[in-house]
């Protein structure tokens, strides 16, 4: 009997109606910003429309904020991945509740107490909800304002507040606690919020510490690894080989034997050992590796055949933008191809859950970004309903998008299902994650555009191959372990994200003004790889091939880059980036040194959110092609500031991963297998590699919507610095990544 | 299973283990410390590194069984969140984290080098820091946060 044939088509995607409606329906309302995107692919319902942020999907005001005697507790359906969004949501809460932050707990994605957000994805969080916590926060003060007027019969407007104590103008005193007795705070919120101006602010726009940071630095527990449960079992998982093996043989009664092993689990393709001790375990996987034969798998191409490859794979076209009519076509043009391989994700620490089945629940402690679509994928797998399952976000090591997380819970889920009672913690090892969490697509884009007689951009002609970005959980076949079971769930058919959003085409639109547009995304559905979300999916590369069609055009104008891109931006809020950016690093001035380049990019992310502009300067050694980056600008503007330095740390980070992808980063594969199974075989930079100096300008917008910030510099820096590059050796490489591809002679 | 004795933060643990679990396992696991990180198990990424004597070591590559007689020091030595050592408060004041996965590590072996070097210059922090890794870009940060307990050294001499 072949795998097919087992498999239940019935289950094949239990949100396929929420997915792709979600996917496709919600006509982006670009007033506010509010768009479609990968958060909602866990199937999200909008509820109310009008409200903004989170609200549209969870409108009643408890599901963000309560009061009562043990204090105020603020919920959101966000995580924190690293990015201190949980110390800004904080300050969001507290400016509007205009109590201190320390007199707030707030719980983070829980599905047995938060709302449903959906993914921490798409630099979503403090769009989302923040702008939620902003509006419902103000709207529950002023609800116990109101009860402690009617108290007093007294008008809401003669009331002040402080620290969570209501003043009345005789005098009077009622705490929040007091005042709530008498609200039902089980209420639609209303579309309009109390207003409170800017200049007002006493926490938003202040550089509030993070919270999380004291504990990390000390040993303090901090991450879903840290936990530790009584009579707390390790368990370890054996993987095939490379996807689609069948295991021949499996020697579990000698593991059996070994010292400390509990159980050894064998359900078709999946196996795992469970143990007292971690070494234990490890050295039970150690000895299950040895011992498991398997057959088959699924072809692996060669690397260097990859682009081709996908340019030739099953594929669905999708028109991005087809704008105006091309005028007559001067001699100043460029066409280029461009091509980036697969990356990771890399997390530091390889994913990692906890779960533990007791009377009848099954918890799971997980680091995953959307615990309510894990929660529905796992209950999926195990045939429980939904409301037996609770998953639990805790910490864990950056993922930066779609890591092994998510698989690591349901590793954990199918293991602790077997031990019921004892809580399980499953780690995933170094090759593991490296071998099976899901990268980021390798893609071909091709680019070719003109100037006008009056040097305007004109028939910009943009065409790009790309695997999916987003292969969220939408049913259990999303998850790995579910596919290796001797009854396997299959994968939902590959939606892509929607633009203004968009998926690999994220950014594939430019912001400049054209006067004519053919943009188009072919979408090839057979993966050589399993390939998902990462930080700015498409954006990297896109934003990386338009930036170095405008120097192009740019040179062949004889014009100023920067000043050719001025032209083409109307917006004046993309205008004062590129000027900030352009001025404070004395453009277009570089160093005499030999080797010596300087490059300029800019981009608003999804040309919906925030904007970023980047000048870079760098040296490339004229012998070995090495490149050292010696100064970055960078000048971003995301609305309204939350936390300064948590952003200006997010855009710092921002700036030097981009480095290390643009510059050094690909997954090493052949016929033989994937070869990135430790970090020598994935090297990513290092201390001696990070740029020398970096200056980030902040141009706040008090008042006005936030953007979003995380992701937003990633597609610019690789831009810059593929510029900067051309720049110094007056030779344009192409191919990412930069230093470790053959380029264009 | 054999009788060792660690020396951990200035206490001796007599422990029951395998003589080739590698002391990581034995931090995490049998003394219930979380600084020391398992990252790679391989000696790459430097998130387990902790120091033994006056050495950063990766505790994921070094067996226990070698270490009778030897002092080993982790990141709760340096000081507990309420009270941070001058190192720990240099993190926090510069907010050198991100996810924050990697830093633990990046104390211990910034620990080492001022201790053997109190006051490096930015280019010997970046060679010395070589050794771990950091995946949200946290570098310049970190660099800044070892710099300024470099000038306060300074101050002091």
């Amino acid at each position: 009997m072949t795998m097919e044939k087992k498999v239940d088509h019935s289950r094949r995607a239990f949100l396929r109606g929420g997915a792709l409606l979600v996917a496709f329906t919600l006509v982006p309302a670009a007033r506010r910003a509010w768009a479609d995107t990968e958060v909602d692919t866990l199937g999200t319902v909008v509820l109310a429309p009008d409200l903004p942020g989170s609200l549209r999907t969870n409108p009643y005001l408890d599901a963000w904020i309560r009061v009562g005697p043990e204090g105020i507790t603020v919920y959101t359906g966000k995580v924190e991945l690293g990015t201190g969004v949980k110390t800004a949501l904080l300050q969001i809460a507290a400016e509007r509740l205009e109590v201190s932050p320390t007199a707030i707990n707030l719980l983070t994605a829980d599905t047995a107490l938060t709302p449903n957000e959906g993914y921490t994805a798409g630099s979503h969080s403090i769009f989302d909800s923040g702008t939620a916590l902003f509006n419902a926060a103000a709207q529950v003060r002023e609800l116990l304002l109101q009860s402690a007027g009617r108290s007093w019969e007294v008008a809401p407007p003669l009331l002040t507040t402080q620290e969570g104590v209501i003043h009345g103008p005789a005098g009077q005193r009622m705490s929040y606690a007091d005042a709530v007795k008498n609200v039902d705070l089980h209420l639609y919120a209303k579309s309009e919020s109390p207003a409170m101006p800017a200049t007002g602010f006493k926490l938003i726009g202040h550089s509030l510490q993070r919270l999380d940071i004291p504990a990390k630095v000390s040993g303090g527990p901090a991450f879903v690894q840290d936990i530790r449960l009584p009579g707390m079992l390790h368990a370890r998982v054996i993987r095939p080989p490379r996807p689609g093996c069948t295991l021949e043989a499996f020697d579990a009664e000698s593991i059996k034997t070994l010292a400390g092993v509990v159980q050894v689990i064998r359900d078709g393709n999946y196996l795992a050992v469970v143990a007292r001790d971690e070494w234990q375990a490890i050295k039970a996987m150690r000895s299950g590796y040895e011992s498991a034969r398997w057959s088959g798998g699924q072809a692996i191409p060669e690397s260097r055949d990859i682009h081709t490859l996908l340019e030739r794979l099953p594929s669905r076209r999708y028109p991005i933008s087809h704008e105006g009519t091309p005028q007559v076509a001067t001699d100043k043009s460029y066409r280029a191809r461009v091509t980036k391989q697969y990356l990771m994700h890399g997390s530091i620490g390889p994913s990692c859950a906890v779960a533990w089945f007791k009377d009848g629940t099954l918890t799971v402690w997980t680091h995953t970004q959307g615990v309510y679509p894990l929660r529905a994928g796992i209950a999926e797998m195990l045939r429980l309903p939904p409301d037996r399952v609770r998953c639990i976000h805790t910490e864990g090591s950056g993922c930066y998008g779609h890591n092994g997380a998510d698989d690591a819970a349901a590793d954990a889920a199918l293991i602790a299902m077997r031990i019921p009672g004892t809580p399980v913690r499953v780690q995933w090892m170094r090759e593991q994650e490296n071998l099976w969490e899901p990268y980021s697509s390798a893609m071909v884009t091709e680019v070719q555009a003109n100037l006008d007689a009056q040097g305007r951009l004109q028939d910009w002609n943009y065409e790009l191959w790309t695997t999916p970005h987003n292969e969220r959980i939408v049913n259990a076949g999303r998850l790995l372990p579910a596919r290796l079971l001797a009854r396997p769930f299959i994968s939902a058919p590959s939606v892509p994200i929607a633009q203004p959003e968009g998926d690999g085409d994220r950014n594939a639109v430019p912001l400049y003004t054209l006067a004519s547009t053919r943009i188009n995304m072919n979408f090839v559905t057979e993966m050589p790889f399993r390939t998902s979300a990462m930080r700015s999916l498409g954006a990297h590369i896109n934003i990386f091939a338009i930036e170095a069609c405008i120097d192009e055009l740019a040179a062949r104008a004889g014009s100023d880059p920067v000043a050719l891109r001025l032209a083409h931006l109307a917006d004046p809020r993309a205008r004062a980036v590129v000027e900030r950016v352009r001025d404070a690093i004395g453009w277009s001035q570089k160093s005499s040194e030999p080797g010596a380049g300087i490059g300029f990019a800019f981009a608003r992310y999804k040309n919906i959110m925030g904007y970023c502009a980047i000048a870079v300067r760098l040296r490339v050694h004229p012998q070995t092609g090495e490149v050292q980056v010696d100064h970055v600008v960078t000048a971003v503007d995301v609305g309204q500031i939350v936390n300064p330095d948590g952003l200006r740390n997010q855009v710092e980070g921002g700036i030097v991963q981009s480095t290390s992808w643009t510059l050094y980063e690909k997954v090493a594969y052949d016929a033989g297998g994937i070869r990135s199974y430790d970090w020598s075989g994935y090297p990513i930079l290092r201390f001696s590699q990070v740029p020398k100096k970096v200056d980030v300008h902040l141009l706040d917008q008090p008042g006005q919507p936030f953007l979003g910030a995380a992701e937003i510099v990633q597609g610019p820096m690789a831009a810059a610095l593929g510029n900067a590059v051309a720049n110094a050796t007056g030779r344009r490489w192409l191919n990412l990544p930069l230093t470790r591809s053959e380029q264009p002679s | 299973m054999t009788q060792v004795t660690l020396n951990v933060n200035g206490s001796a643990h007599a422990l029951e283990l395998e003589p080739d679990m590698p002391l990581l396992y034995a931090l995490r696991n049998h003394l219930g410390l979380n600084g020391a990180k398992y990252g790679c198990g391989l000696g790459q990424c430097g998130a387990c590194t902790v120091i033994v004597d006056d050495k950063p070591v990766f505790s994921c590559v070094t067996p226990c069984a070698g270490l009778e007689g030897k002092k080993v020091r982790t990141v709760e030595s340096l000081g507990s969140a309420e009270r941070p050592g001058p190192l720990q408060k240099a993190f926090i004041d510069k907010q050198a984290a991100q996810c924050g996965y990697c830093i633990a590590g990046m104390l211990m072996r910034a620990q080492s080098l001022l201790e053997s070097n109190p006051h490096p210059d930015e280019q010997t922090i970046r060679e010395h820091m070589a050794g771990n890794l950091c995946r949200c870009g946290t570098h310049l940060r970190i660099i800044e946060a070892i710099s300024l307990v470099a000038g306060q050294n300074g101050s002091a001499t």
